[in-house]
């Protein structure tokens, strides 16, 4: 099932995010990106109801691009995790999206940052989040390893333990997962952690 | 745009350390109680001033309106408003009026004063039409043309606030209609950075500016300063 989790390390910040497309039992899919790039700094991953985890992201990343155009200036990653919960708050009383989100970004006055926002519309500025069945074994490997001012190198390596510990001890674990980061030069894809590939379609 | 031309002037001048509003206030009757707050200055946000000159019951509507924007924004994303968004939201409302018939447009020119992350501090000037721009010094009001014409003359680039001050004063006391300047007639507001990097609004008291107007010597008009 479902794990999503990110940390800010020395200069940059890291989300990852399974590549799961499951429907009740089945698995769909194993290499569906949940992490969507928000613009040239931003990165946003979500879990959550499938159709409104890609609305929702969307919608927030038209609306991004949107101010931008208008104003000549980009939103900054706070203005941004501002916007996207005030949008789920107004969402929550009327029919509500069943999204997670993780939205880490780099600002060139305040450096990296990551913003944790549920479904119901919490906001909070964290160094380490996570979401999902996942986040029961992420996060105490975080609580245990995490530490500020970590390398890309160190974050790398304990993103890999993370992993490793799901995949290990949760029943429903996901095989695949996509790590991304945001840095002073931008947002990227890091690298794909894959066990399954999706079988070839053998040609007719 | 004749109601701009016989309100009180305004005048602002951008420095390298802060935005410089200075205002006429037009004493219609010896009768009327003058106001203890400021009558040309308002402030927008905690960044943002502006002064205006025109029709004050016009003013008022589109100062409440700018106000609301200016809260709109923050409440959206938990920022202050960038000066431009604003004066553009703001000249967006007055355009609406001229575009369609049966309704009179807001007979009201600003001068806004401001400072955000992006651009530091900014001086912009709108007209009842809606259009805006920004300026590095700008006059309203009556004898307008004068006052800019003043500030193209004597503006230098990287002022310091307290210079801008003086040639706020100085451009003001050779074009007012009255003979003499005095604090009662006078409005001064800053726009600067504190040393904490906040953002501070500070309208002069008018003991600190007829203090002001001695040391500048723009109090005679014989004693002025070339």
């Amino acid at each position: 099932m479902e794990c999503v989790f990110g940390l800010v390390g020395d200069g940059f910040a890291i989300l990852v995010a399974d590549t799961s497309a499951v429907h009740s039992i089945l698995v769909h899919k194993s290499n569906e990106d949940k992490i969507m790039v928000l613009d040239s700094h931003k990165l946003i991953a979500a879990s959550g109801e499938p159709g409104d985890r890609v609305q929702f992201t969307e919608f927030i990343q038209k609306n991004v691009s949107l101010y931008q155009f208008r104003n000549g200036i980009p939103l900054t990653t706070a203005a941004a995790a501002n916007f996207t919960r005030g949008e789920l708050a107004t969402a929550l009383r009327k029919s509500p999206y069943m999204v997670n989100i993780l939205l880490a970004g780099y600002d060139k006055e305040t450096g990296p940052s990551l913003y944790y926002i549920d479904y119901i519309a919490t906001l909070h500025k964290v160094d380490k989040a996570s979401f999902g069945y996942g986040s029961y074994f992420s996060l105490s490997m975080m609580d245990r390893h995490f530490h500020s001012g970590m390398s890309v190198e160190e974050a790398v390596d304990l993103v890999d333990k993370c992993i490793l510990e799901i995949r290990s001890r949760l029943v429903v674990a996901p095989p695949n997962f996509v790590i991304k980061i945001v840095d002073k030069d931008g947002a990227r894809e890091y690298a794909w952690r894959e066990s399954v590939k999706d079988t070839p379609v053998s040609s007719a | 745009m004749e109601a701009i031309g016989n309100a009180g002037s305004a005048i602002g001048i951008l420095s390298k350390d802060g935005v410089v509003l200075v205002g006429e206030k037009k004493v219609t009757s010896k009768l009327l109680q003058t106001s203890t707050s400021t009558e040309k200055m308002y402030k927008i946000d905690d960044h943002v001033a502006c002064a205006v000159a025109g029709i004050m019951s016009d003013a008022n509507i589109l100062i409440n309106t700018a106000r609301v924007q200016a809260q709109r924004y923050t409440y959206a994303y938990q920022e202050p408003m960038p000066v431009e968004q604003l004066v553009q939201s703001l000249c967006d409302t007055k355009q609406g009026y001229t575009q369609f018939g049966g309704l009179r447009p807001f007979g009201v020119s600003f001068l806004f004063a401001g400072w955000d992350k992006n651009y530091g501090f900014q001086l912009y000037m709108s007209d009842p039409s809606g259009n805006y721009g920004g300026w590095k010094a700008a006059a309203i009001g009556a004898n307008n043309q004068a006052a800019q014409s003043i500030l193209k003359q004597d503006y230098k680039d990287d002022i310091s606030r307290e210079e801008a001050v003086q040639l706020a004063l100085k451009v003001l006391s050779k074009t007012m209609d009255s003979t003499s300047l005095t604090s009662d007639k006078l409005e001064l507001a800053e726009v600067f950075l504190m040393p904490s990097g906040k953002v501070k609004y500070q309208v002069c008291s008018p003991e600190a500016l007829s203090k002001l107007l001695v040391k500048h010597g723009v109090t005679q008009p014989a004693a002025e300063t070339s």
